[in-house]
């Protein structure tokens, strides 16, 4: 058995439960920890330039495979940086561990240097945490870490290592553990049989049924089973903003994402529907609208592993308390059994309707903005984008105007290809996801699709890039003010802009680019869009920032018509309502 | 309605922070919360009752659920229980209102377990609104200090919160 110090047996843990890459920045309470990394090969580090951004990279890594990501950072303000990035995985219920150092075991308490209390600060945005006591605790706490984090509804875990327990003056027999047991926590697998059978029962009988799939169809893999069983039914499919790319957003019966932002047809047709098929989906405030007009008519069958989530908003008729991927399985299974076949009847009349709809308001039929003027359509970008990089980019985005256009218009074919901050809308988000995603696939085409302000939240990771050679391709829809911020000033402020406007304060994109060595284009003329963005793309091995001008005065459209308004209460353009 | 819920717990640093701390994060009321180790060192039992409609305590048992130092729980006022606090009261006694202290104390069948010659400290334990009701007979204006446990309880009969 290997005797190895505290740092030694934390970075061994990491390489024997198969990390390969960190993220992180070191300070004085992990300087032994960095000391173990340097003296060997097996776990890589990339180096941010901001914790924050080691949070999000260690994100964008975790969505685009998988697998759980792995951030290191100091005490104090290094832990207190990495928080923003804590609370954005956790709402999405992103796998991350995240190691901290902490002031020596004996100086905690007495208001160190650099100390902050990391287990109490990241308490009620963490799955759980760790406070290190003894170094031959490790490998068990490590072993654990991974375990919560990837298992059940997934979610960041906090390991808090001071220094002392650390140290290289002290060593341990070193093992890690095969398997973890804990008594406290057992995450619910399979679901009840006996529900599973009543929710197919409903499915069958369904004359106006719905998909309403989320963000724990990808968390579980359950996307084929997902789009297996909505074929197999014929039933009409709709994403969240989470759950985008968990069905092939070009196929037929994808009526695309709902909510605020959802499209008319997918809206209304939740509206109206009998049955309700919710798998891996949390009935969030910005789906349902009003939580009382919700859905009037229908029968509510709620997959979802965390048992809290079901009837926490919305009241579900026909709970199913499971992994996604065995009670999907199961209901494919007892529908093979069944005689009973679906409504087809019911079904073609459904399908008629939906038709109808798409083909008045719906955002694939006909182009819903304006397309005969002079300016730059933000929707156009988003468009081009998908056809340029053949629907097959990574996506990574920030948080507003550019991020519902990138939602409603990338059509994503598969899953752990939108990498978004759904739950929290974390601005800066996007650029370092983007590094985490292309450390993950070194191959892959990267863009992230952004805006004048989200970009410059976490900006400096720009030195990462070029560090890394990261070559992502960052879309800036610039309309020189907090779009969405603007949009809602408009329609609730009488368009009094109260600190959303720039004014004439924004760097030059493309020196900017240029001074870290990267490639700045600047794009103002809407017929320069194509051949420059083909021209960035083409750039294969440089990171390209598309520096592109957007009528500022479009907004995102639909938009829930709030407050009381139902699913299908919407504004589908500036004058124009439901 | 009022709730008492008992949670079996990791004795481990940090357990007690993420239960109370979840109340706080999620707005639920803690009325009162007790907390000691069981005859199994490594788990404590905490008690804790709460106000809150049935939707309300489903979201709160569940949350509880889902801490990971959570091993165990149970709402006790879904069936038979019996449910202590314990109050230690300290009390004016003299001249004619020592005697009629002293016959309350007997009628609510507690103890004076302290005397000085102008005051009495008496324990009482019972259910909480009987701990109200003593509260209420000695009267407002004698009463210099209380202090009270909180609830526990547990299950009648077979039951068991146990692993």
């Amino acid at each position: 058995m290997d005797m190895l110090s505290g740092g030694d047996m934390l970075i061994r843990s990491l390489r024997d439960e198969g990390v390969e890459c960190v993220f992180g920045y070191p300070g004085g309470a992990a300087l032994h920890i960095y000391d173990a990394l340097f003296r060997q090969k097996d776990v890589k580090h990339i180096l941010v330039r901001h914790e924050q951004a080691a949070t999000h990279a260690a994100d964008g890594y975790a969505r685009a495979t998988g697998k759980v990501g792995t951030v290191l950072v100091t005490s104090g303000p290094g832990a207190t940086n990495a928080i923003t990035g804590i609370a954005t995985a956790y709402m999405d219920s992103i796998p991350m561990v995240v190691i901290s150092g902490q002031v020596a075991s004996e100086r905690i308490g007495e208001d160190a240097f650099q100390e902050t209390d990391m287990v109490g600060v990241s308490r009620p945005i963490v799955k759980h945490s760790f406070m290190v006591k003894h170094a031959s605790e490790i490998p068990e706490i490590v072993k654990k870490a991974y375990y919560i984090a990837s298992t059940g509804r997934p979610g960041p875990v906090v390991i808090d290592v001071p220094k002392d327990i650390t140290s290289p003056a002290e060593t341990f027999p070193y093992e890690y553990p095969q398997k973890v047991k804990m008594r406290s926590y057992t995450p619910a697998t399979r679901g009840h049989t006996g529900q599973i059978k009543k929710a197919v029962q409903l499915l069958l009988g369904a004359k106006r049924p719905m998909i309403y799939a989320g963000g724990g169809v990808i968390l579980g893999d359950a996307s084929e089973l997902l789009t297996t069983l909505a074929r197999q039914l014929n039933f009409p499919v709709t994403n969240t903003l989470m759950g985008l790319g968990c069905y092939p957003g070009t196929d037929r019966q994808f009526l695309g994402m709902l909510g605020m932002h959802g499209t008319f047809e997918a809206n209304t047709a939740m509206h109206h529907c009998d049955v309700l098929l919710a798998v891996g989906a949390r009935f969030d405030d910005r789906v349902t609208n009003t939580v009382s007009k919700f859905c009037p008519s229908a029968k509510i069958i709620h997959i979802d592993i965390d048992p809290a989530s079901i009837s926490k908003t919305v009241a579900a008729d026909v709970p199913i308390v499971g992994s996604v991927e065995s009670v999907l399985t199961e209901m494919l299974a007892l529908l093979k059994e069944d005689e009973k076949k679906p409504d087809a009847e019911g079904l073609a009349a459904w399908w008629k309707q939906i038709d109808e709809w798409r083909a008045r308001h719906g955002l694939y039929t006909k182009p819903r903005y304006k397309t005969d003027g002079d300016a730059i359509m933000p929707q156009d970008v988003i468009r081009t984008l998908h056809e340029v990089t053949k629907g097959d980019a990574y996506v990574t985005s920030d948080v507003g105007q550019h991020q519902m256009f990138a939602a409603q218009y990338y059509l994503f074919d598969k899953p752990r290809r939108w990498i978004n901050s759904g739950g929290l809308g974390t601005m800066g988000f996007g650029l370092p996801a983007a590094m985490g995603v292309q450390i993950a696939d070194r191959e892959g085409v990267v863009a992230c699709v952004t805006g004048e302000g989200s970009i410059q939240m976490c900006i400096q990771e720009l030195s990462t890039c070029t560090q890394y050679h990261l070559p992502i391709k960052i879309i800036c829809l610039n309309n020189q003010a907090l779009g969405m911020v603007k949009q809602w000033q408009d329609m609730q402020y009488e368009s009094r802009y109260s600190e959303s406007l720039y004014e004439e304060s924004l760097p030059d994109f493309v020196k900017l680019m240029e001074s870290y060595g990267h490639v700045g284009m600047r794009v103002t003329d809407k017929k320069d869009l194509k051949t420059k963005m083909e021209e960035c793309f083409a750039m294969k091995d440089r990171v390209v920032f598309m520096d592109i001008m957007v009528d500022p005065s479009v907004h995102v459209y639909p938009m829930h018509v709030a407050p009381n308004g139902s699913m299908r209460d919407m504004w589908l353009s500036k004058t124009e309502r439901t | 309605m009022r709730r008492i819920i008992s949670v079996l717990i990791e004795n481990a640093p940090g357990a007690l922070s993420r239960v109370v701390g979840l109340f706080s994060q999620r707005g639920y009321n803690i009325e009162s919360l007790t907390v000691a180790p069981t005859e199994d060192e490594t788990l404590s039992r905490l008690t804790l009752t709460t106000i809150g409609d049935d939707h309300k305590i489903e979201q709160i048992t569940k949350h509880l659920n889902k801490l990971i130092d959570v091993v165990k729980l149970v709402d006790l006022t879904e069936g038979a229980h019996i449910e202590r606090e314990l109050m230690l009261i300290k009390v004016k006694a003299s001249g004619a209102q020592r005697a009629e202290v002293k016959r309350c104390v007997d009628i609510f069948r507690g103890q004076i377990v302290d005397v000085t010659s102008s005051l009495y400290i008496i324990q009482v334990s019972g259910t909480s609104d009987k701990l109200d009701a003593f509260l209420q007979a000695v009267g407002e204006a004698s009463i210099l200090e209380t202090v009270r446990s909180g609830v526990s309880g547990i299950s009648r009969g077979e039951k068991v919160l146990s692993l």
